[in-house]
């Protein structure tokens, strides 16, 4: 009897001391239909192949709790999907962990990984690229009345189109608009973010504007507030707006002008207890079919076997279509200043 | 004779302050009552919105829908919630109960040292701020492997509990006679026999509802949660907070609704609690 | 055995009497009547029933040590203490210590830093060094980064002998004896700064305290709290007296049915509460669908993510805490003394002024505090409904623990909070007494 007992009591403190059981990888990305484009493409088949686990959790990006975690002695997350603008930060901080690229499977057209992939996504050592995406801006053609806006000025104007503009809650992409919307030629904006005159130029742009925006924190926001009237244009990722337009048959136009694209990568925390299993992962991940599964949300994908496979129709709503209209996100730039201006954003959120 | 409404000397003024009161008086209870009950009609919306359609207004069937309910079972990360809500709230409120009930008899001898001081460290727990709670947790939890799973979560959750269960017990034991003690002392209990006797089930209505004003607490808290919890321990306050904040969808009108009846099953225990102590006690009003 | 069990029965009666009458001088000497084998046993009873009541509390105050007050307190020592810098470059740190303050230091310390760097960057550490610089000097982390990133290029060999030289063309900024002082600073372990900034204050370069030149934010964060949190109170005095009053005085039935209306929200779900809120004030929200239905305005009001919502909801949630210590005071009072006055002829308001409000002052007091101490720490819901304008003090703790990821702020300022909160404390146990927290 007593025997029992302490069994029973010792299962039941393992079941609740125990973490995670051995083959459950948590893996992190941003939800909504990108995050189910992933799970059915990437998570699910995975699951299926090798019979372990996945936990999934929804964040919005920023490498704040990847740093909490890691400083904090105390990590939750094995796998995460993060933007590069945040990775070449989070890499430089020891935040991650490096990849080999050996672990990469080849193409399906047995082309080496390293000459499968664009260059650009196996540029930093600590992430494999996912895919292409952009942020730009989108508005409600049924709401917007009679002017409907058609560059990166309009979003900056309130006296040409009224209403609400709707902005991740984060420097990033919003200072660079500020400048491009001032007149800055979009090759120079990153120098001349760089220097004080141009972080008060761009905070002062803003400035025009800060009673009209209302902020919010997660991508999956932007099309719920187009579609309830919550705002007149949305900053948003381009995929969210495509599956509001393709899925929902909502009136939604985008806004190319001056978006920002950038990639998605997969990367491992630092110190994840999983570290072997999400790297296989991440091996399975970007192997050539589940990549070319992206484009259902309009994300391009980062190999070349895989954009082979994508539906023609589909291929004018990828970033890739509409490079020349934008710029390319600086990585670097927003790990050197990314601390700095994050501050300097948040006091002027608070003035 | 008819029973006059008003007394003699009430002036018209008299009169309309009083209506004036009940007026503002069933104001304030509609102000109270009414926004937790529009949830409930909402979570059955078939459209995906937090609002009332059309179809709604008119009772069109078509317009009401379970989709929500069935969204909530089939999801599971709401079902690993409910199951993590369940098992936190459970063994938080075991150790809460127990420690509580022990310090709160302890506490209520006239002897006990220190009483006030020890009495206010015992409730602060319910006077600091939630999140610097949490926040020092964050820290100190993690260092002796307390983060990221259920044994932290269940001991920060007892320490929100046991305010209220001192506070439950030791208000039972005011009242208590001590001398019911004594006397079973005087006849030969022994001292065991006679607390288990005697005080335990006066006290039990106390300890019963301090049980479930701290399972309640652990079932609604969200702040330690999102600082303790990993991945796995996401809690069903946990899973509205985010939902809330990122991705707002009727399911959580759905929960909402659930929580409210729990709500009212727990209102309804405890009211009956009451009245079995009150009675015990000799209070019992309707005598 | 049976008969020294009830020797001891005997005595514990005895020694009931006389707890009972310990304060009680007039009725102490009946002590005499007990023989001094018996007044021994009557002493060695009490020491005995203290040990017995502490060691009934012994496990609690154990339990509350280790996850409650150790936590908040190493919470709190983490505002002053801050390793890091001191720990990644402690010889340059010794070298700049030196440094009389006057134009920038030598070569000598300003290549131990290139050097440093280097190896940082190497080590992928440059980023603990940058974010605490930031923190004494905004706009230094980009500084530290891009230095640290020219200098993993440069050789060994070379970065000894021109270390100093490179540092100073890597960024313009390091010619600047202000990235020195704040580098000296973010290298003492144990520091002011976090409390300082917490009070919007800061340390000049000859050590004097002076405003913070930056931005000034916290000072005015914590009267915004202040004033949400006393804007919550009113509404819920001015708005929970007369429904107490109405159920004080109202048939016991009538009362018991109405209080359920009390009762449910108080045992509903925060977050449920909170959800409500959103769907009504949401933009086209329950309460806009019907003000635009009646006419009322023709395009939807913006009332979430305002202070607005903030108040609203806040009050809606505290309100129970309000109403139920002033209906168990009120259900007290005599309603004859009220009647009285009327019916000798007083005005209703001076009655009530004179006769009922002082009356009821114990549980108002203990509502309005209980209130203002909840809403001044309240997190959840000022988040959720709050945007930016409705955002509290915790808001902003939350923020620099998750977000800005600055944890000796963070600390900083949890303390100062934790400070007005048990003052506050203090009061309520003062004027009310921490344990007549009356729950439903």
């Amino acid at each position: 009897m007593i025997l029992k007992r302490l069994i029973a009591t010792a299962a039941l403190a393992t079941m609740l001391c125990g973490t995670a059981i051995a083959g459950e990888l948590t893996v992190v990305s941003f939800g909504g239909a990108y995050g189910a484009a992933q799970k059915e493409h990437m998570l699910d088949p995975w699951v299926k192949a090798t019979g372990n686990k996945i936990l999934s959790e929804d964040y919005s990006g920023g490498i704040a709790e990847i740093k909490a975690q890691v400083e904090a002695n105390n990590v939750q997350w094995d796998v995460v999907d993060i933007e590069v603008i945040d990775l070449e930060r989070a890499c430089s901080e020891g935040l991650l962990e490096v990849i080999p690229h050996s672990i990469l499977k080849p193409g399906d057209d047995g082309v080496a990984a390293k000459d499968d992939f664009v260059p650009a996504a196996l540029a930093n050592e600590c992430g494999v690229g996912n895919i292409v995406w952009t942020v730009l801006y989108a508005y409600n053609s049924e709401k917007i009345g009679a002017v409907a806006p058609t560059s990166i000025a309009d979003f900056f104007d309130t006296s040409k189109i009224a209403g609400k503009r709707a902005m991740r809650k984060r420097p990033q992409v919003n200072l660079e608009w500020a400048l491009i919307a001032d007149g800055v030629e979009p090759a120079k904006v990153y120098e001349l973010l760089a220097t004080e005159a141009g972080q008060k130029r761009a905070f002062a742009k803003l400035d025009t504007i800060k009673a009209d925006i209302v902020w919010f924190d997660s991508w999956s926001q932007a099309p719920q507030l187009l579609n309830d009237g919550g705002a007149a244009m949305a900053q948003s990722a381009n995929g969210r707006i495509f599956a509001a337009i393709q899925d929902d048959k909502k009136p939604f136009k985008m806004v190319w002008d001056a978006h920002l694209y950038d990639l998605d990568v997969w990367a491992v925390v630092k110190g994840s207890k999983n570290k072997d299993l999400a790297f296989d992962f991440i091996a399975s991940a970007t192997s050539t079919i589940p990549l070319s599964g992206m484009p259902d949300v309009a994300y391009g994908p980062t190999r070349k076997s895989s954009t082979a496979l994508v539906d023609p129709a589909v291929v004018p709503n990828l970033p890739t279509s509409h490079l020349d209209e934008g710029l390319k996100a600086d990585g670097i730039f927003w790990a050197d200043y990314g601390e700095s201006l994050g501050e300097k954003f948040n006091e002027w959120l608070l003035k | 004779m008819k029973k006059q409404k008003f007394p003699a000397y009430y002036s018209i003024w008299h009169k309309l302050g009083h209506y004036g009161l009940q007026y503002s008086a069933n104001l304030v209870l509609a102000f109270l009552i009414l926004p937790i009950l529009v949830i409930i009609p909402l979570s059955f919306n078939v459209e995906p919105y937090f609002t009332f359609t059309e179809g709604m207004v008119t009772f069109d069937p078509d317009a009401y829908s379970l989709r929500w309910y069935e969204g909530m079972i089939n999801d599971p990360n709401w079902r690993l919630a409910i199951k993590n809500s369940l098992i936190i709230g459970v063994f938080a409120t075991l150790i809460a109960t127990i420690l509580g009930t022990m310090a709160a008899v302890g506490l209520s001898s006239k002897n006990m040292p220190y009483k006030r001081l020890v009495m206010a460290l015992l409730l602060s727990p319910m006077i600091v701020p939630l999140i610097i709670i949490a926040a020092g947790m964050f820290f100190f939890y993690a260092k002796f492997g307390l983060a990221g799973n259920y044994a932290g979560l269940i001991i920060a959750h007892a320490v929100l509990g046991i305010p209220f269960v001192i506070i439950t017990v030791t208000a039972t034991l005011t009242s208590f006679d001590r001398s019911l003690y004594f006397a079973g002392l005087s006849m030969g209990a022994s001292p065991l026999k006679s607390f288990f006797d005697i005080v335990v089930p006066m006290i039990r209505p106390g300890v019963i509802s301090g049980a479930m004003f701290a399972f309640v607490t652990s079932f609604d808290e969200v702040v330690v949660v999102l600082f303790l919890a990993g991945p796995g321990q996401r809690t069903i306050p946990r899973q509205m907070f985010s939902g809330l904040r990122e991705q707002i969808n009727p399911t959580i009108l759905a929960v909402a609704t659930v929580l409210i009846a729990i709500a009212v099953m727990f209102l309804i225990t405890l009211e009956l609690l009451r009245r079995r102590s009150d009675r015990l006690r000799g209070l019992d009003e309707h005598a | 055995m049976l008969c020294s069990h009830c020797y001891i029965s005997n005595i514990s009666l005895k020694i009931k009497i006389m707890s009972d009458i310990q304060s009680n001088e007039r009725i102490r000497s009946k002590v005499i009547l007990l023989s001094k084998k018996e007044a021994n046993f009557a002493k060695k009873e009490i020491r005995r029933s203290k040990m017995t009541a502490f060691f009934m509390v012994t496990p609690l105050l154990v339990f509350l040590l280790f996850a409650f007050v150790a936590p908040i307190g190493t919470m709190l020592h983490r505002g002053f203490y801050s390793p890091v810098v001191a720990s990644l470059i402690p010889d340059t740190l010794d070298k700049l210590n030196q440094w009389s303050g006057e134009g920038i230091p030598n070569d000598d310390v300003l290549t131990s830093l290139a050097i440093d760097f280097k190896r940082l960057a190497n080590e992928r550490q440059s980023g603990k060094i940058a974010a605490a610089l930031n923190r004494n000097m905004p706009g230094a982390s980009s500084v530290v980064k891009s230095t640290a990133r020219k200098m993993r290029r440069v050789d060994d060999a070379e970065l000894k002998a021109n270390g100093a030289e490179l540092l100073l063309n890597a960024h313009e900024k390091w010619s600047n004896t202000k990235i020195w002082f704040a580098l000296r600073k973010a290298g003492e372990t144990y520091s002011d700064t976090h409390y300082l900034k917490a009070l919007d204050l800061e340390r000049n370069s000859l050590g004097e305290l002076q405003v913070r030149e930056a931005s000034q934010i916290y000072i005015q964060l914590y009267s915004k709290t202040l004033k949400l949190a006393l804007y919550i109170t009113l509404a819920c005095l001015i708005i929970g007296y007369p429904l107490a009053f109405y159920l004080a005085n109202a048939p016991a039935k009538t009362a018991n049915l109405l209080m359920i209306f009390v009762l449910l929200p108080f045992w509903t779900s925060l977050l449920v509460r909170t959800t409500s809120w959103i769907a009504l004030l949401q933009t086209n929200g329950v309460v806009n669908s019907f003000l635009m239905s009646i006419g009322v305005t023709s395009s939807p009001l913006e009332m979430l993510y305002t202070e607005f919502s903030t108040i609203i909801a806040m009050t809606h949630i505290l309100l129970p805490f309000m109403i139920l210590p002033l209906y168990s005071v009120m259900k007290g009072i005599d309603p004859s003394y009220f009647r009285a006055a009327l019916s000798m002829g007083a005005r209703p308001i001076s009655a009530f002024l004179k006769v009922y409000l002082p009356n009821t002052l114990p549980g108002l007091s203990a509502g309005a505090l209980l209130v203002f101490i909840i809403s001044v720490g309240y997190y959840i819901t000022p988040a959720l409904v709050g945007g930016t304008d409705g955002q509290m003090i915790s808001n902003i703790i939350a923020f620099h623990m998750q977000q800005s990821n600055n944890w000796g702020l963070a600390a900083a300022l949890g303390t100062l909070l934790l400070l007005l909160i048990l003052s506050l404390y203090w009061l309520y146990d003062r004027f009310v007494g921490a344990s007549n927290i009356k729950l439903g």
